[in-house]
């Protein structure tokens, strides 16, 4: 079986994110006075063969720590598990 | 001092930049360079590693995290736990935090910019090139000040407060950022660095980390030269590794 998993990624509480100041920053410019707190962080989307839904997530679990997150500065997700129903080849032609 | 001249290898990673700068610079200060590829598993008989700077697989995920897991970096890791001295400058610091030889991370510049110019940095003088006690295998000397330039995005050094305080009290911090007079203030630390902190050495004092680069700094001819002190204590720990 193949699962749909999206992992979210942040930056730890508390640790400066210049990527949100950023952001934040540039939003008065654009008319929204009344945002503050602004963080940014990433989603990453992966299909995993796995026997099952338990299955999938621990590896995603183990993937998580040991690479798509820094746990020295980051804090990780798991936002998504689900079953795809078909993923061919065919399903990633261009548009 | 011998004649001999020790191997040092430099690692090239896919997106390394300054590979070739960090080969010349260990000619000039009289070792012997070798290349080594990322999936190189031998180290090529080299007495001492440089990880040099660069975007390694285009700093894709996180600066350093793919390239930790290349294959050469399992005999890196060997090489450092058995007291091989490797230093990693810029994106190689970055590869030392992500593969766990170096404590601590590398984030974004809390200004945003990418910044490239000469700085002053300062040997700390608790430096140790820890466990040594001939005084001779650290960088310069304590309180000397070195002009290196720097050129990163994701260079302010961060780490758990009780991460932090064991490298401030261990003497593992290396080099911080200092005006030109060596005073050490938020005025000049230019990536927002915690502490100032430009360097970092582990606790056994064999692996060195720093984000200025010394492999631009060695040639009178072109420049500054504040980095010999550091490449000078690469070559000198590799030519210690060496019977003679």
């Amino acid at each position: 079986m193949t699962f749909h998993v999206v992992v979210g990624v942040r930056l730890k509480e508390g640790l400066l994110d210049p990527q949100g100041k950023a952001v934040e920053a540039a939003l008065p410019s654009l008319g929204w006075t009344n945002v503050s707190h602004v963080r940014v962080g990433k989603e990453i989307e992966l299909a995993v063969d796995a026997p099952d839904e338990a299955a999938a997530r621990a590896q995603v679990v183990e993937m998580a720590e040991r690479f798509l997150s820094n746990p020295v500065i980051e804090t990780y997700e798991i936002l998504q598990v689900s079953q795809l129903v078909t993923l061919s080849p065919s399903d990633e032609q261009a548009p | 001092m011998s004649d001999h001249r020790p191997r040092i290898g430099v690692v090239t990673f896919p997106g390394s930049l300054d590979d070739r700068d960090a080969l010349r610079a260990v000619g000039v200060m009289g070792g012997d360079p070798v290349s080594v590829w990322h999936t190189d598993r031998s180290l090529a008989g080299a007495d001492a590693i440089i990880l040099p700077g660069g975007f390694s697989y285009g700093d894709y995920l996180r600066t350093g995290a793919i390239a930790r897991f290349a294959p050469v970096m399992e005999s890196v890791g060997a090489f450092a736990a058995a007291g091989g001295p490797v230093l990693g400058i810029c994106n190689g610091f970055q590869i030392l935090c992500e593969a766990g030889l170096l404590p601590g991370a590398l984030v974004r510049n809390k200004g945003l910019a990418f910044v490239c110019r000469l700085v002053t940095i300062r040997v700390e003088p608790d430096s140790a090139g820890a466990g040594d006690s001939s005084g001779n295998l650290t960088i310069g000397r304590p309180g000397e000040l070195l002009a290196v330039p720097i050129k990163h995005g994701e260079g302010r050094f961060v780490a758990s407060s009780d991460e932090l305080e064991r490298l401030e009290s261990n003497g593992q911090v290396a080099v911080r950022y200092c005006s030109p007079a060596g005073d050490v203030s938020k005025d000049f630390n230019p990536n927002g660095s915690t502490n100032g902190i430009a360097g970092i050495w582990n606790e056994a004092g064999n692996v060195l980390g720093l984000m200025p680069h010394p492999e631009h700094a060695v040639d009178p001819d072109i420049g500054p030269t504040g980095g010999q002190p550091v490449l000078q204590w690469l070559v000198s720990a590799a030519r210690a590794r060496v019977p003679a």
